[in-house]
């Protein structure tokens, strides 16, 4: 790992016998897998399930102990593709990533294996990154699981749940030759909980073996006929095997209630948000006890027929939580019932809205309505009346609060490469800009307002490709380090150059995958252990054959970062232009330097802390500066002086030095009220000579000018109130 | 089967956060402490982009311990949420509008300071939201309100608000816990210990009934004005002549404009000399004078005490000089010592990052040569070279601060400048404006003085600000005569200070041109 130590979590992963864990989920489905006797974990990083991989890379001599072979995946499909060691092999193995997202990109890979099927348990742990704090579109990866038939797994959101998943997960796919999904919501990811632990595994049949005794068969490669034989295969006993197991298993729950005549069946990831809005409407309790009787649909793929039939036969009507849409379950349940001639009325999308993330309060107006339609409506608690003056009060709220959606970071790199853009394009007019997936897609909010598209992780070239027709005002390009390594480098500049394409490329460097956590990735100027680090852009870029490549090393230089964008505008050089904007993600760079700088200022060793500010009488309060910037610490404050109406700008503790203000300043001709101040803490021989020195000169000329003038003593110039 | 049901209800937190406030830290304190306590407890939140800057909620359900595990909530509730902070104001707003801040049940902790939102920041005027509307909200919508600035007493203590935020959790008596558990929760978590407790006893002051204070709502912290009505330094014949200007306001200008034409009055010598204050003082008598004579006493004389603020700023415009005057002072270099909490023997040096362009260079010079510097490609290429351009210049040093000296001391040239020959006659220009109009229409005029606020910035934003002022002057001249004239350049005024490009201006400026081929209404 880059920039963090997860040295606390990896030792939860020690755990034995009858220990208990607490912590978050996603670190006890970690645990579990090792469990569970997995013999190699892959993936790619993302919200939500970024912590497993993270942990996992930290975990390089438990792993070892254990005979587990782990992979920073380069992408999705490099992940999923890695589980056909589970092919041939007895070997479980797992691969997890942020979906649908992820998925989308591993599906050509997951495919094949679910074709071919497999032997060793195959999981793949899903981050549904769904409804509130998503960064995606909203779609689900349900549809996947159907089309390609995986199996589905939703565990109820607590840590024992999900624990019993991840080993349900692998027995499961071995008993049907199938790989597996695990889904988990972002919430459940980071859900705190504990569970009794169980002690690791060493797998039996290991890796070693596998590479000394190589096995092959054609059966299970996807090549005519085996292909087609798959496809029945799946159907007529792979299924039947699943359906077998889940039943065995008890992999469903049914919670049984006094309102026998009507039913809710929910996916097993909603159960808590289910339980919670009953307990709302007085149908239930905290422990879990409802009047309503539930059905927890803990595989979501595939259905059970026999258990859904039992569960609906006689009853008045039923209703269908499933989030999302299209309402796949709610048909597929139709389709059953239609099948056993059981005519239990079924309710869904309807009473529950068709789009968006059921929350509690959504729950609770579904619900409301499915009981008032069963003729139950006096079995719920009555609504409290709202105060008097809500309406009102809301109605104010509704335009009185500031939007606030993410942008960049204090200090942040990306943001002067944007602002250099801004000044470039106010220069040479506006371009159209494809971009990325990352940090810099902020730049399409205020205050840039600069990108048009984001097509996919590292598809911000290959997105541009389309106006690529050598007339007209060049487009530009931007792109990560992540997303160049997850598939840019082919995609996007490869493609260009082969495509003799004329327009800017400008890849973000950060050091290392920064959305994502800070991760290592090829480019990383770290030295790793356990990864082959500092393999720069520029020779990828180069390697593939473009000729104009120039890089700016200290982004914050946004003069330079201009100069630059604009050179590759304007130059007559053939073929794609790249520019590769280099420096450090400020985030993860404060986090490992904050802790030295104050060893440092404790060991006595000269350090230099800087702070930028502006002087609020210079500042005239027209906000110029915040317009091109953004910087959370760049802010507003009221100002002292009677003769200001508006608030001047204020730079506050939680400026981080690195300049961009004061360089935009200079590059946009803002204004001269941006200063950087330098604490000099144990100073060197040179400071304390030269300091009184300075000192004495200076004041010596303040005074003198003092003596001549008269000064306002008022804190509009001293700034004495402060 | 299950007919009787439990009435046991767990204790719903919900925490409204911005992302790097540290919401995650507070998160995992309460369960801490909740454990132990002997309770059960879960948390779940929803990082991902929302820790780059942007709002979110982290969520916390604790309940004691029974013989069955709880089925807790992995969202808040609307309608069942105990407790709910907000560590911004405004969040807590959004808490209210989210519906999570209920009258039979809420306690609402939240920290009164305010984090500006891009929206609010990138406006021309004032574009900071009013958290009256939010204080007029918790009122109406919470069972107990608890707010402080947080922020403040968290910074004093060196710590983060997540610290005196929990003071304040421990205080509402919103948990049932000792103030010892709480305090036992920050020190089994091991970082930075002392500065968290120390935050922590703040937030747990700053709520408790006995420090309790009704609240004052405004923008921002800032410091109250005081002007001294003194001015510091300067000889005794300039500490006399000031005395005289002083007495002249109190004797000529009614009592409702003195305080600000003292302070318009101090600025200006400040800026300059007290003739130059002379010079002030007669332009506020010429407005004055008219005001009286047009009914300004009925209106408190709001021209006058208007024309004492807006006459002040046009006359005291920011020139090279005035800047390098500011940056020098010893006043200064003591609030940015300040600022950067620098102890006494500390050394503390400062950058400014300037940029002066040949027109401010060429402003500087008396008209003659500045006419010759800007009618010359050749001369203007050659100070370009020589002296604009972006400098970095260390006002601690001795040849920055040298350098920033001789340029205020070019003060004494200053009313011979190209720069002051403009500003006068823009000043000039304005003030007949308003003494024309004045006759006729005393609020239009009272509103033409006001339109001096939009005249600020540097360089392109000046330009841009001296366009805008322009354009909502043409448009009284259309106004001119119409019942509602100021009415509509106040809502002119207010309009370019919206937005950066002044569209919404044009706008306006449009339907006005139309009044000219319709009657007045």
């Amino acid at each position: 790992m880059a920039e963090r130590s997860f040295k606390k979590e990896v030792e939860v992963l020690r755990l034995g016998a009858n220990q208990v864990f607490t912590g978050e989920a996603i670190l006890a489905v970690t645990k579990a897998l090792l469990e569970c006797g997995v013999s190699y974990v892959g993936g790619y990083q993302g919200a939500p399930i970024s912590h497993l991989m993270d942990v996992l890379a930290d975990a390089k001599p438990i792993l070892d102990e254990l005979g587990v072979h782990f992979e920073n995946s380069a992408s999705e499909a490099a992940a999923a593709a890695m589980l056909s060691t589970s092919m041939h092999y007895p070997v479980r193995g797992a691969v997890t990533w942020k979906s649908t997202v992820g998925t989308n990109v591993a599906s050509d890979a997951l495919a094949n294996l679910a074709s071919g099927g497999v032997t060793g348990g195959a999981l793949i742990v899903i981050g549904e990154d769904y409804g509130e704090g998503s960064s995606i579109m909203q779609e689900r990866t349900h549809p996947f699981a159907m089309k390609s038939q995986i199996w589905l797994l939703d565990p109820r959101p607590n840590t024992q749940s999900i624990v019993d998943a991840v080993r349900h997960g692998f027995e499961l796919s071995e008993a049907s030759h199938t790989p597996v999904m695990l889904e988990m919501r972002i919430r459940a990811c980071h859900v705190h909980g504990s569970y009794v632990t169980q002690d690791n595994v060493r797998p039996k049949f290991t890796l070693e073996d596998a590479r000394n005794h190589p096995r092959r068969d054609t059966e299970r490669i996807v090549l005519p006929p085996a292909s087609f034989s798959h496809e029945f295969e799946k159907i007529e006993q792979r299924l039947p095997a699943a359906i077998k197991y889940i039943k065995d298993n008890g992999l469903n729950e049914i919670f049984d209630g006094d309102l026998s005549e009507i039913g809710i069946i929910a996916q097993g990831g909603l159960y808590n948000g289910v339980i919670s809005a009953l307990r709302a409407l007085g149908l239930a309790d905290v422990y879990g006890e409802t009047r309503v009787p539930l059905y927890s649909m803990n595989v979501t793929y595939p259905q059970v027929p026999d258990e859904i039939e039992d569960f609906c036969r006689g009853k008045k009507a039923v209703l269908v939580v499933e989030e999302g849409y299209p309402e796949y379950i709610e048909q597929a349940i139709n389709t059953i019932l239609r099948r056993a001639k059981i005519d239990t009325p079924l309710m869904g999308k309807g009473c529950l809205p068709e789009a968006g993330e059921y929350t509690a309060g959504v729950l609770i107006a579904g619900f409301r309505k499915f009981m008032t339609e069963a003729g139950l409506e006096a079995a719920m608690t009555p609504l409290p009346a709202p105060p008097a003056s809500q309406k009102e009060v809301m109605a104010n709220l509704a335009t009185g609060i500031p939007p606030r959606p993410p942008g960049f970071c204090t200090g942040c790199p990306e943001r002067p490469i944007f602002s250099a853009m801004r000044l470039a394009q106010d220069e040479l007019g506006e371009r159209h800009v494809a971009a990325d997936i990352g940090c810099h897609l902020f730049s399409s909010m205020p205050p840039f307002n600069i990108g048009a598209s984001t097509m996919g992780y590292g598809l911000g070239a290959a997105s541009a490709a389309g106006l690529n027709i050598g007339k007209g005002k060049r487009s530009i390009a931007v792109m990560g380090d992540g997303g160049f390594w997850h598939n840019g480098l082919s995609s996007g500049v490869a493609n260009a150059v082969f495509n003799k394409s004329d327009d800017v490329i400008v890849l973000v460097d950060n050091f290392y995958t920064s959305a994502t956590g800070g991760q290592d990735i090829l480019s990383s100027r770290a030295t790793n252990t356990f990864r082959s680090t500092k393999h720069p852009l520029e020779e990828a870029v180069k390697g593939v054959g473009v000729e104009w490549v120039k890089r700016i090393d200290h982004t914050y230089n946004v003069n330079s970062m201009r100069d630059v964008l604009k050179d590759a505008l304007t130059t007559k050089a053939p073929g794609p232009k790249v520019v590769i904007a280099s420096s450090e993600c400020m985030l993860n760079r404060q986090r490992r330097e904050k802790p030295l700088v104050r060893k440092a200022i404790n060991d006595g060793k000269r350090t230099v802390q800087e702070k930028f500010g502006v002087d609020e009488d210079i500042c005239t309060g027209d906000h110029a500066c915040m317009r091109i910037s953004g910087c959370p610490s760049l802010t507003l404050k009221e100002s002292n002086d009677p003769l200001k109406d508006d608030p001047v700008a204020s730079v506050d503790s939680s400026c981080v030095a690195c300049g961009h203000c004061g360089e935009v300043a200079d590059a946009a001709i803002l204004c001269p009220s941006f200063y950087r101040a330098d604490t000099i803490h144990n100073p060197s021989k040179l400071d304390t000579f030269l300091a009184p020195l300075r000192k004495k000169f200076i004041t010596w000329l303040q005074a003198r000018r003092h003596s001549r003038r008269l000064s306002e003593a008022s804190s509009a110039i001293a700034g004495e109130a402060r | 089967m299950s007919a009787s049901l439990s009435n046991d209800q767990p204790i719903a937190i919900a925490i409204m956060a911005l992302g790097g406030q540290g919401g995650g830290v507070m998160q995992s304190w309460l369960v801490t402490l909740a454990e132990q306590q002997g309770w059960i407890a879960q948390s779940t939140s929803v990082p991902g982009v929302a820790q780059r800057t942007g709002a979110t909620v982290y969520y916390v359900e604790m309940i004691g311990k029974a013989a069955k595990r709880p089925v807790l909530s992995l969202m808040p509730i609307p309608g069942m949420v105990d407790v709910v902070v907000a560590a911004e104001w405004m969040e807590a707003g959004r808490a209210i509008q989210r519906g999570f801040v209920t009258p039979d049940r809420t306690c609402l902790i939240a920290s009164t300071h305010r984090q500006f939102s891009v929206a609010e920041k990138t406006v021309p005027g004032d574009g900071s939201m009013d958290p009256q509307v939010v204080r007029v909200a918790a009122d109406a919508s919470a069972k107990e309100v608890f707010a402080a600035d947080m922020a403040a007493l968290a910074e004093e203590n060196g710590s983060v608000i997540s610290a005196s935020m929990f003071g304040a959790i421990a205080a509402s008596g919103a948990l049932p816990f000792p103030r010892e558990a709480f305090e036992e929760a920050i020190r089994s978590q091991g970082v930075g210990v002392n500065a968290s407790l120390k935050a922590f006893a703040a937030g747990y002051d700053a709520v408790s009934p006995a420090a309790a204070k009704p609240l004052e709502m405004t923008a921002s912290s800032a410091a109250v004005y005081t002007s001294e009505r003194r001015m510091s330094g300067g000889t005794a014949e300039q500490q006399a002549a000031f005395a005289a200007l002083q007495k002249r306001i109190e004797r000529d200008l009614p009592p409702v404009a003195h305080d600000m034409a003292q302070t318009g009055l101090a600025r200006v010598v400040d800026f300059q000399d007290t003739a130059y204050g002379e010079e002030y003082l007669a332009r506020l008598q010429r407005i004055h004078t008219l005001d009286q004579q047009n009914g300004g006493e009925a209106r408190n004389f709001t021209a006058t005490q208007e024309a004492a603020k807006y006459i002040a700023a046009a006359m005291t415009y920011r020139d090279v000089i005035r800047v390098a005057d500011l940056k020098i002072r010893a006043s200064r270099f003591d609030r940015i010592r300040k600022d950067v909490k620098a102890s006494d023997e500390q050394i503390v040096a400062m950058t400014e990052f300037l940029h002066p362009r040949v027109e401010e260079i060429a402003e500087m010079l008396p008209r003659k040569m500045a006419r010759r510097i800007e009618n010359s490609r050749f001369l203007s290429g050659l100070i370009d070279k020589l002296f604009a351009g972006g400098k970095r210049v260390r006002t601690d040093s001795l040849r920055g601060f040298a350098m920033l000296y001789m340029l205020s001391g070019l003060r004494r040239m200053r009313m011979r400048s190209m720069r002051h020959y403009r500003e006068s006659n823009h000043i000039d220009a304005w003030m007949r404006m308003t003494v024309d109009i004045l006759p006729q229409d005393y609020d239009l005029a009272t509103e033409v003085i006001r339109c001096r606020r939009l005249i600020k910035g540097y360089s392109d934003t000046h330009a841009r600000g001296m366009s805008k002022y322009d354009k909502v002057m043409q448009g009284v001249m259309k106004l001119r005569g119409r019942p509602d004239a100021a009415e509509w350049t106040e809502r002119l005024r207010r309009l370019a200070l919206k937005d950066v490009d002044g569209k919404e201006l044009d706008g306006a400026l449009k339907t006005i041109a139309s009044f000219e081929s319709s009657p007045a209404r």
